[in-house]
């Protein structure tokens, strides 16, 4: 059932070869791009809503019904596209590997995107952090200048498409397209007010569509092979392939396309080398990034990696980072550290996130040393429904997901940790209200 | 159109609107920090969330636009719990220091809290403090009880054009300041503190001293600037303590300059409260009786050519008649308000006024300014030139000096006469660009005709809204801004010499100042002085009598703004001391002098006001245009290459009650003398 080595579209995900033009061309990419080209706007978006891609970013929406927001016909306003590469979900790798080992997907699928939502410009957004993945794709985009693949004329489809680089800053926030979109204006990185969508107004007031590297990287493919046969892997809804980042307790950490719907035991057996110490001492797995709700071993003994059975289980696949905790964790400290990141990664412009993200991390501390009331896992769990759904952006909802995951599942493990303190020191010293209180 | 139902009532509300307001237009109030109706959107409060069918989440309502058959719940389960949780989360790093906070009683947080917070508080953690800012010597920072709402950014940014408010930091850090650490650049600082929803930014005057629920609130006028703000005069125990604005779409929307708001500390400075008489060359108090008496003694048998009187810029329109109608009885035609020696033209009302009025400037597509720094001479007005600039479409033309930050982009088009005759020739390339405008429009400085050859300016003003299209028959584009709240009135009372006089002349033997500042070296020798007025200045030094008059917030008044908006200022205050209102001191004088003027009261003052003008009877102001093209007498060719000088050079000292106050002699210190020192990330 697992993918064969002819279907995998990132043929060079570990750099065994090299991330050149020729190298490139060798490996099937930029084949007949002009032909692709020649085929037409609709064409390529009809291919690629036929193939089921969904978004590979995290939120997994369809990438073909997303195109196709943007207006058929400009209004005298340029239309852009911007690919998000500001790659910084703990325990997300997949789009670092793309653009060290691979670029010429990313740049050739960046072409075709273009194309198809009529844009003469495309943005690339690389996280700060990507020093020497950013030179990389900056090397194989003046490659292709060179060989004319992009710029005036590019393949000579007779189309201009010009291809830019940009850094972040180093800001998690800016991985939300809105805020990438302020950033990359040179704003302040702050999510925007939905309506009105950036496909109507995006980057500089101008229709606008943000897409994942590994989504606009999978496209070529998508269109040289056929929408079919990408609709063939994984079920219905969850098709293709899907770079998974597998880390933490396993054997043999690693990046690995897989077809979608694999299930975790067999992800993680297969490619990474087994949990350490065994299946049976594996104590939970975050499936999706450090924003989705943890699984107990019981879901992972049987869950499929896909959209669809995560969220039936309340987590998601998010972008596939796949951490694996065994036994030896521990879990009240693994998310108290999440939420210490989302605290400090929360951009302070809604209220809720703002002051509630703090409130969390700092319960969540208590939590750690099990220093706090059981009555508190409660309003530990109130305060983050309170935040959730109440935000311009998800980076608040993301930001409490873990510790409702851990709620959810782990909650005697957090009641005895508070015993335990008890036994130990007594009840808590409460903080005493100050006289201005 | 689109249809709303917001809880079970329809209500049918323009396309586009936002579902906060589709909920007012059903009287459903929404509780709001960062929504502010002048101001973009931000939308990041998130105490505005409502219910949408069929959304899943609740939605922020300040920044969600309406749909046709919309369904809209303002007090469900999922709205209560949202509100109720954004409030805790504001709360839980909000100090409770309402007790010593002088935003209490007036406090947006405190107000919802009362609906929307716990009785008690979950949060065990540590509280967050934040450093105190400094903004300037008008604004209080108390930056621990900021919650980020970023109006006050948008404020300064929008609104005032001075982007130098902002957020550094994100998360639980963010804070609002200045970046580099210095005072706001702005004339519209004060409205900062308005629009701050909680006690964070505050008035640094009034620090500590009072509660609002202990003031005497009278709604007036601003007379400072030639603006006729709306206000509200705040006050204790005889005693004015603050001044806010009141909302007047039509002139000041909600704003108002720093000038009007801070500079009323004067009015207890330097004030002449009793009569004073000069005897052996040096002033001594005296009694009422005694000073008419002087007076009385050194009119009476004056031929009237022999005697003088002068309006200054503060006078009211009842105490400009009264003096009027008392010169007349003493058969003395040399009156004059021009104390800068603005040439200006009564005889047409279009020819000193705004004609376009403050709310026209919106409809207006070009503008023309000549000679006039507006944002210090009106900040308001500037705010709303700014507010068209935004919009977009608006080609901006100055005539004046170059390098004038006015906060929004002008076309600088020369400096002085030269430039000025060009235009009214129509041979400047930006009488192109008026031409083609629908609905162009000019400001003139009034500091633009106060030069020798200010007749020949405002002719060549004249001649260039003629030339321009700017005199329609339902469009009036000619505009003159004066600077003082007191001087429209004058006009309109015909308070001036007949052709070819003057009000001071070598033959004047007595000459009568209402509050007039006049250059004593230009009062001819021996001349006999009355000053009537509430500050004692150069002027007052000179006069051989000193009649104390009440300041704006003393009296019962009538003001005419630059538009020749038509306005009632109420009495806030007794002046204090012997100082009366100036109409009655007029009225008592002419008693003394044998004259008896024809009024006892307030009301016959006006009825007579309004028989002297009928602009004063009738409503506040009309728009019009214009119906006849012929412009004032001035020959319009005769406009000299002078440049023009801006006359505002210190906004914060520029009349009498402003000279006295002690909060503008320190912005004047600090704005003008003291130039802050620019860091090297500048």
């Amino acid at each position: 059932m697992a993918l064969s080595d002819k279907d995998r579209i990132f043929t060079n995900l570990y750099g065994q070869q090299d991330w050149r033009l020729d190298a490139a061309r060798r490996r099937g990419q930029w084949d007949d791009t002009k032909g692709l080209i020649g085929k037409g706007r609709d064409w390529i978006i009809e291919e690629v809503k036929n193939s089921g891609l969904r978004g590979r970013g995290g939120a997994g929406f369809p990438t073909g019904l997303k195109w196709s927001f943007m207006p058929k016909q400009s209004d005298g306003r340029p239309h852009y596209l911007v690919v998000n590469s500001d790659e910084s979900e703990p325990g997300t790798c997949k789009d670092r590997d793309i653009l060290r080992h691979d670029p010429h997907t990313l740049v050739e699928g960046c072409l075709i995107a273009g194309v198809a939502m009529g844009a003469h410009a495309g943005y690339i957004y690389v996280r700060g952090e990507y020093y020497n993945e950013h030179l990389v794709l900056q090397a194989a985009i003046d490659e292709a200048y060179k060989a004319g693949l992009l710029g005036k004329d590019a393949c000579g489809a007779g189309w201009d498409f010009d291809l830019y680089v940009h850094r972040g800053a180093g800001a998690y926030i800016c991985g939300e397209e809105t805020a990438l979109i302020e950033s990359l204006e040179g704003k302040k990185g702050m999510p925007r007010l939905k309506p009105p969508f950036p496909a109507a107004v995006g980057l500089y007031g101008c229709p606008t569509t943000v897409n994942n590297v590994e989504t606009i990287a999978v496209v070529p493919t998508i269109l040289r092979r056929g929408a079919a046969w990408f609709a063939g892997f994984g079920r219905p809804k969850n098709s293709g392939t899907k770079i998974f980042c597998i880390q933490g307790h396993v054997n043999k950490p690693c990046n690995v396309e897989e077809e979608m719907s694999i299930p975790l035991r067999e992800l993680i057996e297969k490619h990474a080398g087994g949990v350490r110490g065994g299946w049976d001492n594996l104590l939970a797995v975050i499936p999706g990034g450090s924003s989705t709700p943890m699984l107990p071993k019981h879901i992972c003994d049987d869950v499929l990696m896909d959209f669809d059975a995560l969220r039936e289980h309340r987590s998601g696949l998010g972008t596939a980072g796949v951490i694996v905790m065994d036994k030896s964790t521990d879990l009240i400290k693994a998310i108290a550290r999440l939420s210490a990141f989302y605290k400090h990664e929360s951009c302070g412009q809604c209220t809720p996130c703002r002051e509630g993200m703090g409130w969390v991390k700092r319960m969540m501390d208590r939590m750690v040393e099990g220093r706090a009331e059981t009555a508190e896992i409660d309003v530990l769990e109130q305060v983050t429904r309170q935040i959730e759904g109440h935000t311009i952006c998800a980076l608040a909802d993301g930001g409490v997901w873990p510790v409702q995951g851990l709620i959810r599942h782990f909650r005697p493990m957090m009641e005895e940790r508070i015993a335990a303190y008890k036994a130990r020191k007594g009840s808590p010293q409460p903080t005493l209200p100050m006289a201005a209180e | 159109m689109a249809k709303v139902t917001v809880d079970g009532i329809e209500v049918e509300v323009p396309n586009g609107v936002s579902v906060l307001q589709a909920c007012e237009a059903a009287g459903k109030e929404i509780p709001r920090f960062c929504y502010h109706e002048r101001l973009s959107v931000a939308g990041n409060c998130r105490m505005c969330l409502v219910e949408v069918e069929k959304a899943p989440k609740p939605i922020a309502s300040c920044a969600y636009p309406v749909a046709d058959g919309m369904k809209v719940f303002t007090d469900s389960e999922m709205v209560r719990k949202g509100r109720r949780g954004v409030m805790e989360f504001l709360l839980i790093n909000h100090p409770l220091d309402c007790p010593i906070c002088d935003q209490g009683g007036e406090c947006d947080l405190q107000d919802q809290a009362v609906s929307y917070g716990l009785d008690h508080s979950r949060y065990l953690e540590e509280k967050r403090s934040v450093k105190d800012k400094y903004m300037g010597p008008l604004i209080k920072t108390i930056m621990t009880r900021c919650i980020q709402c970023t109006r006050c950014v948008r404020f300064a940014t929008e609104v005032a054009g001075v982007p130098e408010l902002g957020a550094t930091n994100r998360g639980e850090g963010m804070e609002i300041g200045t970046y580099v650490e210095k005072a706001l650049t702005t004339e519209l600082s004060g409205n900062l503190i308005d629009i701050c929803p909680v006690g964070a930014l505050t008035s640094r005057p009034y620090a500590f001293v009072s509660r609002p629920w202990e003031l005497r609130k009278t709604d007036s006028v601003d007379v400072l600037d030639a603006t006729g703000t709306n206000i509200r005069v705040d006050a204790r125990a005889g005693e004015v303590l603050r001044i806010l604005p009141r909302t007047n779409d039509d002139v000041n929307e909600e704003w108002m300059a720093d000038r009007g708001r801070f500079a009323f500390d004067g009015l207890k400075r330097r004030r002449l409260d009793r009569p004073w008489l000069r005897q052996d060359g040096r002033l001594r108090p005296a009694t009422w009786a005694e000073a008419f008496g002087a007076i009385a003694a050194r009119l009476k048998g004056l031929p009237g050519d022999r005697i003088g009187a002068v309006a200054g810029e503060l006078a009211d329109a009842e105490a400009i008649l009264a003096l009027k109608d008392l010169m007349a009885a003493l058969g003395s035609r040399n009156l004059d308000c021009r104390t800068d020696g603005a040439a200006l033209d009564a005889t047409r009302r279009d020819f000193y006024t705004f004609n376009t009025g403050i709310a026209g400037i919106e409809e207006a597509d070009a503008l023309l300014i000549i000679g006039s720094d507006v944002r210090r001479e009106s900040p308001v007005i500037n705010a709303r030139i700014r507010k068209r600039a935004a919009a977009g479409n608006f080609p901006i033309g100055l005539v004046g000096p170059q390098g004038l930050d006015l906060t929004y982009r002008h076309e600088w088009l020369g400096e002085g006469g030269a430039t000025l005759r060009a235009l009214a020739e129509g041979s400047h390339a930006f009488n192109e660009v008026l031409r083609s405008a629908k609905r162009p429009m000019l400001v003139l400085g009034r500091g633009a005709l106060a030069r020798p050859d200010g007749a020949a300016v405002l002719a060549a003003a004249w001649q260039v809204a003629a030339r321009c299209n700017m005199l329609q028959a339902d469009w009036h584009g000619f505009n003159v801004l004066h600077h003082f709240g007191g001087q429209v009135a004058a006009l309109d009372l015909g308070f001036l010499p007949p052709q070819g006089g003057a009000a001071i002349a070598p033959q004047i033997q007595a000459l009568w100042l209402l509050g007039a500042e006049v250059d004593p070296a230009a009062i001819p020798q021996g001349a006999f002085v009355i000053y009537q007025g509430h500050h004692g200045e150069q002027a007052a030094a000179r006069a051989d009598v000193i009649l104390p008059g009440a300041a704006y917030t003393e009296k019962d008044a009538t003001w005419v703004n630059t538009e020749g908006r038509v306005q009632r200022g109420r009495l806030a205050v007794h002046p204090p001391g012997e100082a009366r209102e100036d109409w009655k001191i007029l009225r008592a004088a002419s008693e003394a002098l044998g004259k008896r003027l024809p009024y006892d009261s307030l009301d016959a003052v006006r009825a007579r006001l309004e028989a002297a003008n009928p602009v004063f009877a009738g409503p506040e102001f009309v728009p019009h245009g214009c119906a006849d093209q012929a412009g004032p007498a001035g020959d319009a060719g005769a406009v000299s290459d002078a440049a023009f000088v801006l006359p505002l050079a210190n906004y914060w000292q520029a009349d009498p009650v402003s000279r006295a106050s002690a909060t503008m002699a320190e912005c004047a210190e600090v704005y003008l003398r003291s130039p802050q020192k620019q860091l090297a990330a500048e």
